[in-house]
C-alpha cells in the first residue's frame, strides 16, 4: 500500500491504487489505544472502502497477483546422488534445444532454449522496449511475441522468431503481419485476467497507438473478452484451420489460456488443432486490468502446469503438442520446475520488464549513468520495489509508457544486453539443475526429481511432501 | 493442378476433386504464374475457408454456398457467393468486395479493416462486430448486437436491426431503413447529415442497391463511454 491507504483520496487522482487484504497490520494497538484492530476489517480493508466510496470506481493496475500462492519455491529437486549419477556442471552437454509447433506446421519453431518472451503490447510497451525485447531474445535465439496492438516493425526487425497474437481486439490484426510472423497464438485468455479483455488508459494512446488500433487518441480503451468471429471450441477449430489455410500450414498455431478449468480448455484446445498450448497461471501479469481480477480470478501457475500436463497425458499428445507455461516465471530454478512438472518451454513477461530496470530507484543514461526515479514514483504514489502503474503511462524507467521523454529512459542496445544476459542466466541456471539430476537433456527433468515443502504445494504439484512418500489425494489421506 | 483452364484468363476449380487446401494455395501462389485472373469454384458444397487470405486482383465466383469464413483476411479480391454463407464472412477483410447473393450466419464482415462487404439477404447476429474500417451493406435485417465495439466503417442495414445495435460503438457509424429493436449502451439515433447522404448513396449505389439515402437513420456513438467516469453508470 502507498502512504495514501489512508482513504483521503480525491476523485481524479492517479489511478491504479490496490489494496492488499491477505495480510493484517503488524501492530495492534489494543493496549495503548484501548481498541483492537479487527482481522476482518483491518486498516488496509477499511482504507479500500473508504477508497471505493470516494471514487465510485475501482481500481485499475498492472502486474499479476501479488498475493503469496504456493509457487515453483515450495519444491526443491532432489539431485542425483548414489542412487543416481549426475553430469558434470562445465563440460558435460545438457541440450536446451527446444522445438515448439511441430504437429501441424511445416516450420516449427527451433528455439536454443526452453525460455521464451511472452506476449506484451506496443502501446502499453514503448517501441524502444519492443526492440530491446526483439534483440536480446534473438541473441539468445529465442522467440518474443506481440500483444494487444498489433505487430510493429522494429520488433519484426529486430526479432529472430516472433509470435503473432490473434486477441478478441484484433487491434492491428492483417494478413500482412500475420504472414511475416514465425508463429500465431490465438489468445483466450491471460492469467491476470482470464475471461476479461486488456484496458489502455487514454494517457498511453498516443497518435501512433491509436492509428494501429483504429481508435481515437486519449480514449480510455478497453479490449474485447471473447473473439468477434468464433464462439465455443467448435468454432475455434474452424478459426484456427482458416489461419492455417491463409498462411499456407506453413507457421505453428497456439493458443494461450488463462489458467482457470485448465484440464478441460487444454483439452479443448488441443482438440481444436493447436499445435502449442500455452497456460499462463493467475500470478501472470497484465499492462492494466481491474485489480479484482488480478487477485481474485485464476489458479496458481504451479497448479495450472500440474492439470495441464494432465491432459495432455489423458490425449496422449505429450511430444506432439508442446504446453508452454507462464505467470511468475522468474529464475531457472522455476523453469526447471516448470519443466520438470511437463512444461516444454516457459514465457516470461514480468520478469524480463524487471531485468530492464522495471521497480528499479534508477535509470541509466545514454545505458551508462544511473539517474534516480524515486521523485517519479513519488509522483504516482509509489516508490521502487512497490510499483504497478503501468496504466498511468507515466513508467518512471521508461519501459510501459508512450511519453516520448519517458521512452527515452530504455536504451535499446542496454536494454537489448540485458534481456540477453538475465535469460542466459535463466538457461544457465535451468542446465545446472538438469545436470545436477543427470539429464543430458533440460526437458527430461521429471517429476520425480521434486519434492514439496509444504502440503499444499504437494497436493497441487502432486510430488511427495519432502522426508515422505506422502502426495496428498494421491497416496494416502 | 489439374484443372481444365478454360481460358489463358479464367479457370474453374471444382472443390470436388480438388479440396479447399490446394485451392488456397492456387490463389496465393499460382495465380500469377498462370496469368488467371478469375476462378469459378463449383462444388463449394459449404466449405469453410474458401478464398482466405487472398491477395491479388482476381475475381472468384462461388457457385453454391460456402461455409465459415469465406473470404476471410481478404485484399484486392472480388469474391461472389452464388448462395449463402456460414460464420464470419469477410472477417479482417482489409480490401475488395465480398458478395453473398443469400443469407449469412453471425458475425459478417468482422473485425475488417477495409473493402465493401455486400449480404444480399438477411445477416445473423454480431454483423459488423468490431470493424475497423470496412463498410457492410445487408440487403436484408441483421440480428441483434450487429456492430457491437465497431470502430470505424459504416454498416448499412436496408431492414430491419435486432437488440443491442450497436452496443459500445466507437466511430463507426451505422444507417438503418427499417425498424431499430434497440440500442445498446453509448448508441444514439443522431440527424442525418448532407455528408451522410452522400456516404449512403455511395454505398448502396456500390452494393447494388436503389434505395432512398433520406429513408435511412443514422446511430453512431454518443461517445460517454470514452472515458472512465464514476458519475456515468458503466458497466465495465
Ligand atoms: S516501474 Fe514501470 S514497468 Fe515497472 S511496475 Fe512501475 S510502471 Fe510498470
Amino acid at each position: 500500500m502507498t502512504d495514501k491507504a489512508n482513504g483521503e483520496v480525491t476523485q481524479g487522482e492517479t489511478r491504479g491504487e490496490t489494496r492488499d487484504l491477505t495480510h493484517a497490520l503488524p501492530e495492534n494497538d489494543a493496549v495503548t489505544h484501548g481498541g483492537q484492530e479487527s482481522h476482518l476489517y483491518n486498516r488496509d480493508v477499511q482504507a479500500w472502502v473508504r477508497k471505493a466510496a470516494n471514487r465510485g470506481i475501482y481500481d485499475i493496475r498492472g502486474m499479476g497477483a501479488k498475493r503469496k500462492v504456493p509457487h515453483f519455491d515450495d519444491l526443491v529437486f532432489l539431485t542425483a546422488s548414489a542412487s543416481r549419477y549426475p553430469l558434470e556442471g562445465y563440460r558435460e552437454r545438457c541440450d536446451t534445444r527446444t522445438v515448439l509447433g511441430a504437429r501441424n506446421a511445416k516450420r516449427p519453431l527451433e528455439l536454443d532454449t526452453p525460455i521464451t518472451i511472452a506476449g506484451m503490447s506496443f502501446g502499453s510497451l514503448s517501441a524502444n522496449v519492443k526492440e530491446a525485447l526483439g534483440r536480446g531474445a534473438s541473441a539468445v535465439g529465442t522467440s518474443t511475441t506481440t500483444g494487444d496492438g498489433g505487430m510493429t516493425d522494429e520488433e519484426r526487425r529486430s526479432s529472430k522468431m516472433l509470435v503473432y497474437q490473434c486477441l478478441p481486439s484484433r487491434y492491428g490484426f492483417n494478413p500482412d503481419d500475420l504472414r511475416r510472423a514465425d508463429a500465431v497464438e490465438v489468445v483466450i485468455g491471460q492469467g491476470a485476467k482470464p475471461g476479461g479483455g486488456g484496458m489502455l488508459l487514454g494517457q498511453k494512446i498516443s497518435e501512433r497507438v491509436a492509428s494501429m488500433r483504429t481508435l481515437p487518441a486519449g480514449i480510455d480503451q478497453r479490449s474485447a473478452s471473447r473473439h468477434p468471429d468464433w464462439t465455443g471450441p467448435d468454432d475455434l477449430t474452424i478459426k484456427i484451420e482458416e489461419l492455417r489455410e491463409i498462411t499456407d500450414w506453413e507457421i505453428p498455431v497456439y493458443v494461450k489460456i488463462g489458467a482457470t478449468r485448465v484440464e478441460n480448455d487444454v483439452k479443448l484446445a488441443v482438440k481444436a488443432g493447436a499445435d502449442v498450448v500455452v497456460v499462463d497461471g493467475m500470478q501472470g501479469g497484465t499492462a492494466a486490468t481491474q485489480d479484482v481480477y488480478i487477485e481474485h480470478a485464476g489458479i496458481p501457475t504451479l497448479a495450472a502446469v500440474v492439470q495441464a500436463n494432465a491432459a495432455l497425458e489423458e490425449l496422449d499428445v505429450k511430444g506432439e503438442v508442446q504446453l508452454v507455461v507462464s505467470g511468475g516465471i522468474r529464475t531457472g530454478a522455476d523453469v526447471a520446475k516448470a519443466i520438470a512438472l511437463g512444461a516444454d518451454a516457459v514465457s516470461i513477461g514480468q520478469a524480463v520488464l524487471l531485468a530492464l530496470g522495471c521497480n528499479d530507484h534508477v535509470w541509466y543514461k545514454d545505458g551508462k549513468t544511473p539517474v534516480s526515479a524515486v521523485k517519479d514514483y513519488e509522483e504516482l504514489g509509489t516508490k521502487p520495489g512497490m510499483c504497478h502503474h503501468m496504466q498511468t503511462g507515466r513508467c518512471p524507467v521508461g519501459i510501459t509508457t508512450q511519453d516520448p521523454e519517458l521512452e527515452k529512459r530504455v536504451d535499446p542496445e542496454w536494454g537489448a544486453k540485458r534481456v540477453r544476459n538475465y535469460l542466459q542466466v535463466l538457461n544457465m541456471e535451468v542446465a545446472t539443475l538438469a545436470r545436477a539430476c543427470g539429464k543430458s537433456d533440460v526437458h527430461h527433468l521429471e517429476r520425480e526429481d521434486l519434492v514439496a515443502l509444504t502440503i499444499e504445494s504437494a497436493a497441487m504439484a502432486k510430488v511427495p511432501l519432502a522426508g515422505t512418500d506422502w502426495i496428498p489425494g494421491v497416496t494416502g489421506f | 493442378m489439374e484443372q481444365e483452364v478454360r481460358s489463358r484468363k479464367a479457370l474453374e476449380w471444382d472443390l470436388g476433386e480438388s479440396p479447399v487446401r490446394e485451392l488456397n494455395n492456387y490463389l496465393h501462389h499460382g495465380l500469377a504464374e498462370d496469368g488467371v485472373e478469375e476462378v469459378r469454384v463449383l462444388k463449394p458444397d459449404g466449405a469453410h475457408h474458401i478464398a482466405v487470405g487472398l491477395d491479388a486482383p482476381v475475381k472468384v465466383e462461388v457457385m453454391g454456398n460456402a461455409g465459415y469464413y469465406v473470404g476471410g483476411m481478404n485484399k484486392r479480391a472480388e469474391i461472389t457467393v452464388h448462395g449463402s454463407a456460414g460464420w464470419s464472412v469477410a472477417e479482417n477483410i482489409m480490401s475488395g468486395v465480398v458478395r453473398i447473393e443469400g443469407y449469412v450466419s453471425e458475425c459478417a464482415g468482422a473485425s475488417g479493416h477495409g473493402g465493401l462487404v455486400v449480404i444480399e439477404k438477411d445477416a445473423s447476429s454480431r454483423c459488423g462486430i468490431s470493424m475497423k474500417g470496412n463498410d457492410i451493406v445487408v440487403g436484408g435485417d441483421v440480428g441483434h448486437f450487429s456492430a457491437f465495439m465497431a470502430q470505424k466503417g459504416h454498416l448499412v442495414v436496408c431492414g430491419d436491426a435486432g437488440d443491442g445495435l450497436g452496443d459500445s460503438l466507437y466511430e463507426a457509424v451505422i444507417y438503418v431503413r427499417g425498424r431499430i429493436k434497440s440500442l445498446g449502451a453509448d448508441a444514439q439515433e443522431e440527424p442525418m447529415t448532407e455528408e451522410d447522404h452522400a456516404t449512403l448513396a455511395d454505398l448502396l449505389g456500390r452494393a447494388g442497391f436503389d434505395h432512398d439515402p433520406g429513408e435511412f437513420k443514422r446511430v453512431a456513438s454518443a461517445r460517454k463511454l470514452y472515458h472512465w467516469n464514476s458519475e456515468h453508470d458503466q458497466e465495465y
